[in-house]
């Protein structure tokens, strides 16, 4: 091994450790020598090119240049910045330039067209896939069934508590809906509860005790229940008030269909007008832009066939 | 001693000594110059310092680790954007000390997620996230409902905060200054002196934790939550208005 080196001539740094210790002084690869002036190089044309030195409160804003058009429409020229290079982007880059012909053809066109339209429906639900993913699963659950029955409705059923036409659904999506109904514990005694939830759960085709559901009737379609104002007089329901069907089989805050006896399920339909409901569904209008509330309605409209 | 190329090779504490200065400059060259560039942080109206329940909640949200898989800053790529919302502003952590903008994204960006969900949703995902996202490997933090919110100190954490610049009033002089700022209502809100009160009646009006008989650090950490990203107005400037800044 010394002998190879010594054979090679390498020179030495001079330096003499302990006696003969000595540092030998290799050139450096040339590779990477070049790839080091490269380097250097590199940094002389970045600083012409982009924001580099700091003079005083300014500094150099170099030669390149973002594009883009302001809210007037008017086109804007300035030094590059990320932050320009990011609207160009998003109005001129290649992902924005390959959705913006199908983007405008579903903003102008009307619900009725889109879904007369197998491509229109298809690209508006490719789309709204992503934005209800990062959006709306959290609480509807992923492809819109919520994980368990009562926190969140599920949007896949074909029962809607604010309505399932476009309208409704969009209604719904941007500005956010309420769900209320009072808790009854406090007005009425856990007798008449125990009637109500006979009547309710009748309503729905079970085999209840006949005699408590003819009281129960008596409150629910009277004063002192009330429960007709909101659920109407057949059980219906009113999407103006956000009230439940409570005539089908399908139960979104009382999990009905998760218990086998009857006893439980009158335990939790008790439960449910003894404490009342209180759920909010946020407005999206904010944070949502107008296309994309557009293309949620088609998707969610098409999740459960719609109205 | 002369400076050559030897003496520094052989004398470890000086080779130490002049790295650090090496290393030294490198940095300062890369900061200073931030202080005095003018449009560093941008000009937008709506940012104030969290209110004394939020900031109680921005110390559990410190307490708990949450940063450490979860960042507060969205870039500027449409990728992001469309996810996220708005690309973060400086100024929108001006107020923030420590700043929570993290590195690491276990688990979503949470920078704009004031006003995403209801506070039910937060109350039931922190206490076991599985209840809400039955994929998800955050961990469940029901202690944060067990716990009543201590907030005997928080005049004093409000203190600590205004020494290193956060605007909130003590004198007469400098809540007159807030009033002229943010508005009376938000300056109400900055007073030291009110703080406990302060904090008492946010949690009762807004009732995050939906208990309203208890005073618990869920209901601090959802009233922090909730406020993330939304004091701006973005609907009130040009977006090449932000790209004069950087
Ligand atoms: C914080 C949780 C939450 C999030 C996030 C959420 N929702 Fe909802 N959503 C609800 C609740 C709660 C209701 C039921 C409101 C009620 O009880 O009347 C609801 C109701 C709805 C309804 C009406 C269902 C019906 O039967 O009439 C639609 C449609 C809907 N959400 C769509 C969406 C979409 C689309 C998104 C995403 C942009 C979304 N939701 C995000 C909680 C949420
Ligand atoms: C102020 C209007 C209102 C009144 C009055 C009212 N409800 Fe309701 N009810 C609602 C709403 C709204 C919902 C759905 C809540 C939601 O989805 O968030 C609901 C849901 C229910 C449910 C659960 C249905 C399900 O699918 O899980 C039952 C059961 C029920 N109501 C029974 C009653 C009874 C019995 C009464 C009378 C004592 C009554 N309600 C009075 C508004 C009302
Ligand atoms: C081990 C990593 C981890 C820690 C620690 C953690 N989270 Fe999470 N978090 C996640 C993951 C993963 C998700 C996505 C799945 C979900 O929604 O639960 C998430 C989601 C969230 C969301 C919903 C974001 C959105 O936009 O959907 C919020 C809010 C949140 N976390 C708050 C917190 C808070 C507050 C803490 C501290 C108390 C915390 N997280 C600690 C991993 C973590």
């Amino acid at each position: 091994m010394a002998e190879q080196l010594q054979n090679k001539a390498v020179q030495t740094t001079g330096h003499a450790w302990d006696g003969d210790l000595q540092e030998f002084n290799n050139p450096l690869p040339s590779w990477w020598l070049w790839a080091f002036y490269a380097s250097v190089l590199f940094a002389l044309v970045y600083w012409v090119l982009f924001p580099a030195w700091p003079i005083g409160s300014d500094y150099t804003k170099g030669l390149a240049t973002a594009t883009f058009k302001n809210d007037q429409g008017e086109e804007v020229t300035m030094g590059w910045n990320s932050r320009a290079a990011f609207i160009q982007e998003m109005q001129e880059g290649g992902d924005a330039l390959k959705q913006k012909a199908y983007l405008q053809k579903v903003s102008a066109a009307s619900y009725d067209e889109i879904s007369r339209d197998p491509e229109m429906t298809a690209f508006a639900e490719s789309l709204a896939k992503v934005v209800f993913a990062d959006n709306c699963a959290a609480c509807h659950g992923i492809g819109g069934t919520p994980p368990i029955v009562g926190l969140y409705p599920n949007l896949r059923d074909d029962d809607w508590l604010w309505g399932g036409t476009f309208g409704q659904i969009e209604h719904t999506i941007s500005q956010g809906r309420i769900g209320f109904m009072p808790a009854f514990g406090k007005v009425l005694d856990t007798g008449q509860v125990d009637q109500l939830a006979h009547y309710v759960l009748g309503l729905s085709g079970h085999e209840v005790d006949p005699a408590k559901a003819k009281l129960g009737e008596v409150i629910f379609q009277g004063e002192e229940g009330g429960c007709h104002y909101c659920h109407t007089q057949s059980g219906k329901g009113l999407y103006s008030q956000g009230a439940a069907n409570l005539t089908d089989a399908i139960w979104t805050v009382a999990d009905v269909t998760g218990q086998n006896d009857l006893k439980d399920k009158v335990k939790l339909v008790s439960q449910v007008i003894d404490e009342g409901i209180q759920r909010e569904m946020p407005g999206w209008s904010k944070r949502l832009s107008e296309i994309e509330i557009k293309l949620l309605t088609v998707y969610v409209h098409s999740l459960s066939g719609g109205e | 001693m002369k400076l050559t190329h030897e003496s520094i090779e052989i004398n470890a504490g000086l080779m130490v000594a002049l790295v650090m200065l090496a290393i030294t400059i490198g940095g300062l060259v890369e900061i200073v110059p931030l202080y005095y560039i003018e449009d560093t942080v941008e000009k937008v109206s709506g940012i104030r310092p969290y209110t004394p329940l939020e900031q109680r909640g921005r110390d559990i949200y410190i307490r708990e680790g949450c940063v450490t898989c979860h960042s507060q800053m969205i870039r500027p790529f449409r990728d992001e954007d469309m996810r996220y919302g708005h690309y973060s502003l400086a100024a929108e952590s001006k107020y923030d000390h420590p700043f929570l903008w993290g590195s690491k994204r276990t688990g979503p960006d949470l920078a704009r997620v004031g006003g995403k969900y209801s506070n039910a949703w937060h109350t039931q995902h922190l206490n076991n996230p599985r209840d809400v996202v039955p994929e998800s490997i955050m961990p469940a933090y029901p202690w944060l409902l067990k716990n009543e919110l201590g907030y005997s100190d928080v005049a004093d954490r409000m203190r600590a905060l205004k020494m290193v610049g956060v605007p909130y009033s003590e004198t007469d002089d400098e809540y007159v200054a807030n009033v002229k700022q943010f508005g009376e209502e938000v300056a109400n809100m900055l007073d030291i002196n009110r703080a406990e009160e302060n904090l008492v009646a946010q949690a009762q009006s807004q009732n995050y934790d939906g208990n309203r008989k208890r005073l618990t650090e869920m209901d601090a950490l959802v009233a922090y939550l909730q406020v993330l990203g939304t004091m701006v107005d973005f609907s009130q400037y040009d977006e090449g208005y932000f790209a004069t800044f950087r």
